[in-house]
């Protein structure tokens, strides 16, 4: 009975069917992307409403045109002043009675624009003809003047900015979502949130198709 | 002179590729692990504009995605060149987001319905007026938390192009 060692087997293939396999999982990736702008959309509007009465000094209108050049507030603006603008609307403060007025705004108090945040709305009116991008960016960077405001409100209230708190929240392990500290960050961001609402509001289209 | 030549043959070494397989297994479960299969695929162009105040998207089970686009060339003489909804695999009339919506609603789990989000990957030359079509059909499915999904970067980088 002589023993006989077990032959070994080659593996010098093993890198070809290792190649062959990374191409084929090199050509099928595709990163998804899963990361967006946030929205919310209103309910439907029952037939017979009356829209409500919204002094005209608290609303900051913003239009997109069929060009994609965009008129705020009855002037031609460049998209990079957009942010500014917004804020400077939405932290103006103007209220003088003691039911609008704002503590907390440090703008400019001029009472020819907003009372306070919790009133001022930006409306944004855009043509059926722009084009998505435009839109996104406009959007975009309105999104950024409440986020602008919100960090600085989290900064002095909490000393933690809006968006860290937030990321905070979004990262919480799924385990713990019971425990007070959560409803404490949770409480938290609610707070800011009242404070700079985004009352953000997209026009009722108009002759749809 | 000779001293230093005629240490050996002359020939160089041959690189040991004993550990190419190594590496090369290293490469395929990176990809292996990074890979997500496309779950519907496109017949329209999809190129997503960038933004900077992006969130990420809720899980996936809880998501209903639109696609928004000019179809793909090969399917330009069938649906024209102006731009289209997708919903899942192909390519339908605006008027069937509802439907869509509403299906897709129904077979998610009872917590995920209320925490339901669309996203709406729109390709970045389309022109807003579907989109304000498809809004519009959203609200009245009462589906009205959106995402427009966007890849992470300078907004204002899309204009210049």
């Amino acid at each position: 009975m002589a023993r006989r060692s077990a032959p070994e087997v080659n593996a010098g293939s093993m890198a070809d069917i290792a190649f062959l396999l990374l191409i084929f999982f090199l050509v099928t990736t595709t990163i998804e992307v899963d990361s967006g702008i946030a929205s919310k959309l209103p309910p439907p509007l029952p037939e017979d409403v009356k829209p409500p009465l919204i002094k005209e000094k608290n609303i900051f209108q913003v239009i997109v045109n069929a060009e994609n050049r965009l008129l705020v507030e009855d002037a031609d603006m460049d998209i990079k002043d957009l942010t500014a603008a917004a804020v400077k609307f939405l932290d103006n403060g103007g209220g003088t009675e003691a039911r609008n007025a704002c503590t907390y705004c440090r703008g400019a108090k001029d009472p020819e624009s907003s009372d306070n945040p919790k009133k001022a709305i930006i409306s944004l009116v855009n043509d059926r003809q722009a084009s998505y991008k435009m839109y996104l960016a406009v959007t975009n960077e309105l999104v950024r003047a409440y986020a602008i405001l919100r960090d600085r409100e989290g900064q002095r209230l909490y000393n933690e900015t809006y968006g860290s708190m937030t990321k905070r929240l979004s990262d919480w392990p799924a385990t713990e979502v019971e425990s007070p500290e959560y409803e404490e960050l949770k409480g938290k961001i609610d707070k800011v949130r009242e404070l700079f609402p985004r009352n953000l509001s997209e026009a009722e289209p108009q002759n749809r198709e | 002179m000779s001293k230093f030549k005629k240490k050996k043959s002359g020939e160089l070494p041959a690189v040991s590729t004993a550990s190419l397989p190594d590496i090369v297994f290293m490469l395929l479960f990176f990809f292996m692990v990074a890979t997500v299969m496309r779950d519907d695929e496109l017949q329209i162009e999809n190129k997503l504009p960038q933004a900077n105040q992006v969130e990420k998207l809720a899980e996936k089970k809880k998501v209903v995605t639109i696609y928004i686009g000019k179809p793909n060339p090969n399917f330009q003489k069938t649906f024209g060149i102006t731009e289209v909804v997708q919903l899942g695999d192909k390519i339908a009339p605006v008027s069937d987001v509802q439907t869509f919506v509403n299906t897709k609603r129904n077979l998610m789990d009872e917590d995920d319905k209320d925490a339901m989000t669309v996203s709406l990957k729109v390709d970045q030359n389309s022109q807003v007026g579907i989109l304000t079509d498809v809004k519009q059909e959203l609200r009245d499915a009462y589906a009205l938390k959106i995402s427009y999904t966007s890849v992470e970067g300078d907004p204002l980088k899309n204009l210049k192009n």
